[in-house]
């Protein structure tokens, strides 16, 4: 196996790690570092929904803002929504409504509020990684857990968790977000950026479910330690 | 076919975690069927009773039942009722008749509970995806004038009351401080002096942060018995 820019093999996941309770107002909260993407993510509800109009009888509405940080990029970035950061709250609310039930609380509204920290190359993965954790902290019921991870084509090969530095290779690498369920192993967000042929995407698929498991096994870790080792929130 | 459990009682779960196989077994709260599988929908402990098995979550918004003693802060006075927060994800309404009090008719009804009063009512009906309605009519039903409110986590109510409010009656003793818990995790301590609420509040901290632990009455027996040695700077 050849390996890449920073020494890892082509289906290893930059160093992880999370933690639960950062955001103490927030009835749930989660942050997820990958390598040098750190996202951070607070869940507020269910709660009631305003304006009244926007109030759905039969379910719960998930609310999901995705920002950067002005400084989570070495260039300073304007703060506030942008096009950008539309679309990726947009497939976030996408990727978790499939698992949170959100039949239990209608007329409610749960807002989830995710902040890059600082980027490098994944940061909706690491978004909805983390915001999948805040959601369980929250006590909101879901189906299952979901992870994701950022698989791509730097020059001929086929690897996983890309950095920023790979993603920008001369030869123009193709990126492709994935999210899954932990249970029904479900891909809930699939993005392509560039250019692959079937075989390639399979295979990128293959080494994403790889890359998602150890997350969930992290996930998992995280999640069970609050509480079983008595440590504060 | 072979049904059996996965996991043990007790044990901490995720939402997605499989904790029984096969038909033998029912699916309770915070839990769902899968097929022939039972999985988790909520981050918390296990509860296997014979064949039922439940989660129970450790964290999570209020969900309001009838009947409970709830804590709550008026936030908006309306013609016909009071609108209380009481941590829910829906809001609270005490209306007119349910109040103690005789309301003559085009009163200004923030001379009895004005906004920001902290009430200890009792929920009376709960309406699915809308909200909860109040009362104030009942024994210690009342508004709770001074003191201090403390938030916990709803789940571990039954904790700081204890077995028949073993634990509660524990902290009324050694503190003499008048407390109410609500079952919506809000806790409401009135001492003679603010050394009294402090300690009493320490206590039911330490309760919240160590629900899981075993011996936790001897424990706070200890913390209150050394009187006035934890206050630092209060």
């Amino acid at each position: 196996m050849t390996s890449r820019v920073d020494g890892r093999k082509i289906d290893e996941l930059r160093k992880m790690s999370a933690r639960i309770g950062v955001v103490k107002r927030a009835d749930g909260s989660a942050m997820f570092q990958i390598g040098d993407t750190i996202a951070f993510a607070a869940v507020y509800g269910p709660r009631e929904l305003h304006p009244r109009f926007l109030q759905n009888p039969e379910k719960a509405m998930l609310r999901c803002h995705y920002d950067m940080a002005s400084f989570s990029v070495s260039e300073r970035k304007k703060p506030g929504p942008s096009r950008r950061s539309v679309e990726i709250s947009l497939v976030t609310e996408k990727a978790l409504s499939s698992v949170v039930d959100l039949k239990l609380y209608p007329n409610a509204v749960i807002d989830v509020f995710i902040q890059i920290i600082q980027a490098n190359a994944g940061t909706r993965c690491a978004g909805i990684t983390a915001a999948a954790m805040a959601l369980a902290h929250a006590g909101v019921p879901m189906r299952e857990m979901v992870a994701a991870v950022s698989v791509g084509k730097v020059g001929k090969e086929i690897v996983l968790d890309l950095t920023k530095e790979e993603e920008d290779e001369e030869t123009g690498a193709t990126d492709i977000p994935v999210a899954m369920t932990s249970y029904n192993k479900g891909i809930t967000l699939l993005q392509l950026d560039g250019e692959v042929n079937k075989k390639e995407l399979i295979e990128a698929l293959k080494l994403a479910g790889k890359g998602c498991e150890e997350i969930f096994k992290l996930q998992e870790r995280v999640l069970k330690e609050v509480y079983s080792g008595g440590k504060n929130e | 076919m072979d049904s059996k459990m996965l996991v043990e009682d007790r044990d901490i779960v995720i939402p997605g975690e499989v904790l029984a196989c096969g038909m033998d077994f029912l699916p309770g709260n915070g839990t769902y069927r899968e097929q022939d599988k039972i999985l988790a929908s909520q981050l918390g402990l296990v509860s296997v009773n014979n064949r039922f098995v439940k989660v129970i979550a450790l964290t999570g918004k209020y969900s309001a039942v009838e009947g409970d003693l709830v804590i709550g802060k008026v936030c908006d006075v309306t013609i016909g009722a009071w609108l209380v927060d009481i941590g829910g994800a829906y809001g609270a309404a005490l209306a007119l008749r349910e109040t103690p009090e005789f309301i003559e008719r085009g009163s200004d009804l923030t001379r009895y509970y004005d906004f920001g009063d902290i009430i200890i009512a009792k929920v009376v009906n709960v309406i699915k995806g809308k909200g909860v309605d109040l009362t104030m009519k009942g024994p210690g039903l009342r508004k709770a004038n001074g003191g201090r409110i403390l938030e916990v986590t709803p789940s571990k109510v039954p904790r700081i009351i204890g077995k028949q409010g073993s634990m509660i009656s524990l902290i009324k003793e050694k503190t003499s401080c008048m407390i109410v818990v609500g079952q919506n995790g809000k806790v409401w301590i009135k001492g003679e002096n603010t050394e009294d609420e402090v300690r009493a509040a320490e206590a039911v901290l330490k309760i919240e942060q160590e629900s899981h632990v075993d011996g936790l009455t001897e424990k706070i027996n200890e913390l209150l018995s050394k009187g006035g040695k934890n206050d630092k700077q209060s």
